[in-house]
């Protein structure tokens, strides 16, 4: 350590910390539903002058309900401080750090959602005439085309919903695919660090999974891979990075032996983040790929949702996206064009439109320069962390990272008993949002930070003087961290209780 | 250069310093020097924020059909509804645009319990006892639903009415590609589903009907559940969530699955998306439900808390063998539509409901008095949308009426139709499904009765 993150030390605190600031209360919030008094109302409609009339003269009685169904009655004002209370029960990026390995949690620019709220792009039906809609196409093309320069491919689809529709999407692209050579193939090759969307989304594209075991570099292990390659293998999903935070970097050579069997490559661009600008899939060899805009391009995740995944191709797949597709016609004037053998539809209409607004003034802003700038200091950030922590937390794979690390606790737990849930946990008190635990599955005890490129140096030194605070704990007082966390909102939960005896509703509720 | 990196140079050179490293470039070593970008990505340069925004204000200029600078009567399953600054406000607090999924509940509180609150305005809406926490729409919705029912009866054929909108309908051909379900549409006869015209070939493991149709009209969801107890069929019913307010709910006729398009429920028009995929089920299906489940508990001193449940359904746990491979959902939207809803109340949504209905007939009225116009069935009963025929292209009309303000309603003809069997494929190219919500006024309606006159001609 020394000197060089002595200086700014002494110059800045942490940005990113979130403890001083504790999320409100450890008193219960009631539902909407507890705070309900029959009559009461909060809403107001416009005057319309058109008379309503009794829904039995509209209605067949047959369809018609007795009486209104029984929703909630709040005021405006209750409803106010309601939805405030809970979302001071909230960590969120913009509180404070969240190095979630695997989701990007960055910055998400505000100006991106004041794009998303113009009348003009917010308001627009998804059914009007391309006539109307003459803005938003060119939008989409200008999206499309982007995101093609970025990751080296042919053509793209806005239209999957997420990253896992992208991956479905991906793979039924591969299926007709093959398909028009005549060619039906039953088997998708996935490495075992994958995430668990990859193998879902093989299954429901109607192929079988085979697992294709990690190496001891924390790679793709190239003799079992080559092994596993048959005619009857239709591709590979490849996340690159992997799931480990390190670069394939025998990918030619996996491409290569891919490709000569007739296979093709989908590559899940959960983790883009960290070669924007540096490397791209398509130059890589990858024939399909989806991005997740809610990750790399910095659209907000809602709290689970919503994301976008659009799919780019490469030149020999293209024919078979998904339509219709916002195109630049001959006459000058944007519409909508459906490719030749297009396995169809998606999505109801053009895909997460507001979301690809953002994304497309994410992109404006950082312009090619600023994407690179992106991957560099993301990975930056990753790799000083990494050596930052090593003391107690070795990485899984000694060498150098991508844009995040996964950190093993294993010595952590034989040596005192804590795990890394623990140290997740206890991170939590100490104004953090916790790493991502337990994954990828190949690691024991894993511990997967992804700082992101939006994180201060100042912040990483913070984040790390806690993991090594926790690590001291965990020699002198274990009880009490694995105690932890105890200045949230609510303490460990019964997870095993909320399986056992089912509560999804209000109605369901049999004891209190 | 403006972006959102707080590295200074010096910071950066410290960085590197620490990792015995002289460049940058030096950290993507591991990367094939053959493969690498070298000479920049061919997009043009960053630009700042306010030079972004009077671009990206353009393309917005650009969007004639915006429904805030036009009268919009186009509704079949995306709604121009009131939406309040309280509703805009709440759901854009930071603490909820910028959270991950719930995966620490210690911190996600406010998140967790949202949903479950909007789980519990669903399954009272649908009438069933489970609802989750959202996925990506309406379309998605009935596909989950398919899977779910599938594996449930174990049968693959699957009877899809033809009331669900044509683009859903398209939705779910794609995804059978993959599935291999065998999807058999159900022609439409007087505004209802005709199962008999389906009649031989396989019995259906799936019933798949709308409760009120795209083309307006209300199916009868008790025959087909009828029809589902003849042939041993699990019954997948798409409700519209307003009119849930004042309908005999899908689940008390007998729904085992209930899905929908929540755009209604707060949601811009939104150029299609992000939208919200309603879904709830019986809770004998609930271990196969797709998607993340919010559920209540206590945390270690007893006190109520919520947490994300029975997760072994879900995809990062059973990886291959999972029934969906949903991760990300829709959850802003569904929290939005928990405040929409607490904003409505049960009065609001019936007020609403029910002007939605007699404004749609006032519209119906008005429309069809235009001679040449007629209705495309006619004496048959309007929900929220109502389809009329037009004496030339629907298309052309509403270019028209595109000129004098109004967004007249959709062309049937521009929605997905491959196989249909909703309406006359003589009248196709002539019809336009129309709609006014509770913000149309009476001179709305009659200013577009009156341009509609000079649009046929």
């Amino acid at each position: 350590m020394g000197e060089t993150t002595a200086a700014p030390r002494a110059m800045a605190a942490p940005g990113g910390r979130a403890a001083s600031t504790p999320l409100l209360g450890n008193e219960r919030e009631p539902t909407m539903f507890e705070m309900s008094v029959p009559g009461r109302t909060a809403y107001q409609l416009r005057t319309t002058g058109i008379d309503v009339r009794p829904l039995s003269e509209l209605i067949p009685a047959e369809f018609l309900a007795d009486a209104p169904c029984d929703i909630v009655e709040v005021s405006e004002r209750d409803l106010v401080a309601h939805f405030t209370r809970l979302s001071h029960r909230q960590f969120s990026v913009d509180l404070g750090a969240y190095p979630l390995g695997s989701c990007t949690m960055k910055y998400n620019p505000k100006v991106c959602d004041t794009v998303a709220a113009m009348p003009g792009l917010a308001d627009v039906h998804p059914g009007a005439p391309a006539s109307l809609t003459q803005g938003w196409l060119a939008l989409m093309v200008e999206l499309e085309e982007s995101l093609c320069e970025v990751t080296g491919m042919a053509a793209a689809t806005l239209q999957p919903s997420a990253g896992a529709a992208g991956e479905l999407t991906g793979l039924l692209l591969m299926g007709a695919y093959h398909e028009a050579q005549g060619d039906r193939r039953r088997r998708v090759l996935i490495p075992d660090s994958a995430h668990g969307t990859n193998p879902a989304s093989a299954t429901l594209g109607g192929y079988e999974v085979t697992t294709i075991p990690t190496d001891h570099r924390g790679l793709v292990d190239l003799e079992a891979l080559r092994e596993a390659l048959d005619t009857d293998v239709a591709g590979i999903m490849l996340t690159n990075p992997n799931t480990a935070g390190l670069f394939e970097e025998d990918i030619a050579a996996i491409a290569a032996a891919v490709h000569e069997i007739g296979g093709l490559l989908y590559y899940d661009g959960a983790n883009l983040n960290a070669i924007l600008g540096v490397v791209r899939p398509g130059d890589m060899g990858f024939d399909i790929i989806h991005m997740n805009l809610h990750k790399t391009f910095a659209t907000p995740h809602g709290g689970g949702g919503p994301g976008a995944g659009p799919v780019a191709v490469s030149q020999r797949v293209k024919d078979f996206l998904p339509g219709p597709k916002p195109a630049l016609l001959e006459d000058g004037t944007y519409g909508w064009v459906t490719p030749p053998l297009s396995i169809g539809r998606v999505h109801g209409w053009h895909g997460n439109s507001l979301v690809l607004a953002r994304a497309l003034t994410y992109l404006k802003v950082h312009g090619g320069d600023g994407l690179r700038r992106v991957a560099e200091r993301a990975v930056l950030n990753a790799n000083w962390l990494r050596k930052r922590i090593s003391e107690h937390y070795p990485a899984a794979y000694d060498r150098t990272c991508m844009h995040e690390v996964v950190v093993t606790a294993t010595a952590l737990k034989r040596a005192t008993g804590i795990k890394a849930i623990d140290v997740a946990k206890r991170l939590l008190e100490e104004g953090f949002h916790s790493p991502t635990v337990y994954f990828p599955l190949i690691v024991d005890e894993a511990l997967m930070f992804e700082p992101t490129e939006t994180e201060s140096l100042q912040t990483l030194e913070s984040l790390a003087e806690s993991l090594d605070r926790i690590a001291l704990e965990a020699l002198s007082n274990p009880e009490e961290l694995q105690a932890s966390p105890r200045t949230t909102p609510v303490r460990r939960v019964d997870e095993a209780r909320a399986a056992r005896v089912l509560v999804p509703t209000e109605d369901a509720r049999v004891i209190d | 250069m403006p972006d959102y990196m707080p590295h200074t140079e010096a910071e950066v050179a410290s960085m590197l310093a620490f990792l015995d490293l002289e460049s940058i470039d030096q950290l993507f070593d591991a990367i094939p020097k053959a493969l690498q970008v070298s000479a920049g990505l061919e997009l043009p340069g960053g630009l700042p924020e306010p030079d972004v925004s009077y671009a990206m204000e353009g393309i917005a200029r650009a969007n004639r059909g915006a429904a805030s600078a036009m009268v919009c009567f186009a509704g079949a399953g995306s709604y121009d509804h009131e939406v309040p600054p309280v509703v805009r406000s709440l759901a854009g607090r930071g603490e909820f645009v910028t959270a991950y999924t719930p995966y620490q509940p210690e911190v996600a509180q406010g998140m967790l319990q949202a949903i479950f609150e909007f789980q519990t305005l669903v399954s009272r809406l649908s009438g069933l006892p489970v609802a989750n926490a959202s996925l990506y729409d309406g379309a998605a919705s009935v596909t989950e639903a398919i899977n779910l029912a599938v594996a449930s009866s174990k049968s693959q054929v699957v009877h899809l009415s033809t009331g669900v909108h044509p683009n859903w309908r398209a939705v779910v051909r794609t995804f059978a590609r993959g599935t291999g379900h065998e999807i058999v549409e159900v022609p439409l006869k007087g505004g209802q589903s005709d199962f008999d015209a389906v009649a031989g070939g396989d019995h259906p493991g799936v019933i798949v009907v709308a409760q009120t149709t795209y083309l307006g009209t209300f199916d009868d969801v008790a025959a087909a559940r009828r029809r589902a107890d003849e042939v041993g069929a699990v019954l997948v019913v798409v409700a519209d969530p307003i009119l849930a307010s004042i309908l005999k709910t899908p689940g008390s006729l007998g729904a085992d699955v209930v899905v929908g398009e929540g755009q209604p429920l707060g949601t811009a028009l939104s150029f299609g998306g992000p939208y919200l995929g309603l879904f709830a089920c019986s809770l004998h299906q609930v271990r196969r439900l797709p998607g993340r489940l919010v559920g209540e508990t206590v945390d270690l001193e007893g006190r109520r808390a919520y947490v994300t449940t029975l997760r072994a359904r879900e995809q990062d746990i059973r990886r291959e063998k999972a029934t969906s491979n949903v991760c990300s959902n829709q959850t802003l939207m569904a929290v939005t539509a928990a405040i929409q809803l607490g904003w409505l109340g049960t009065h609001g949504l019936a007020e609403v409901a029910s002007r939605c209905v007699s404004s749609t007939r006032y519209l119906a009225e008005q429309v069809q008095s235009v001679a040449g116009v007629e209705a495309l069935l006619p004496g048959v009963s309007v929900a929220r949308d109502v389809a009329i025929t037009t004496p030339i292209a629907a298309a052309t009309v509403l270019e028209r009426l595109a000129d004098d303000g109004f967004l007249g309603g959709l062309a049937v003809a521009s929605l997905a139709s491959e196989g249909d069997g909703s309406i006359d494929p003589s009248l196709r190219e002539r019809t336009i499904v129309m709609s006014a919500t509770e913000k149309r006024t009476k001179a709305e309606v009659d200013a577009l009765a009156l341009a509609l006159g000079s649009a046929i001609r």
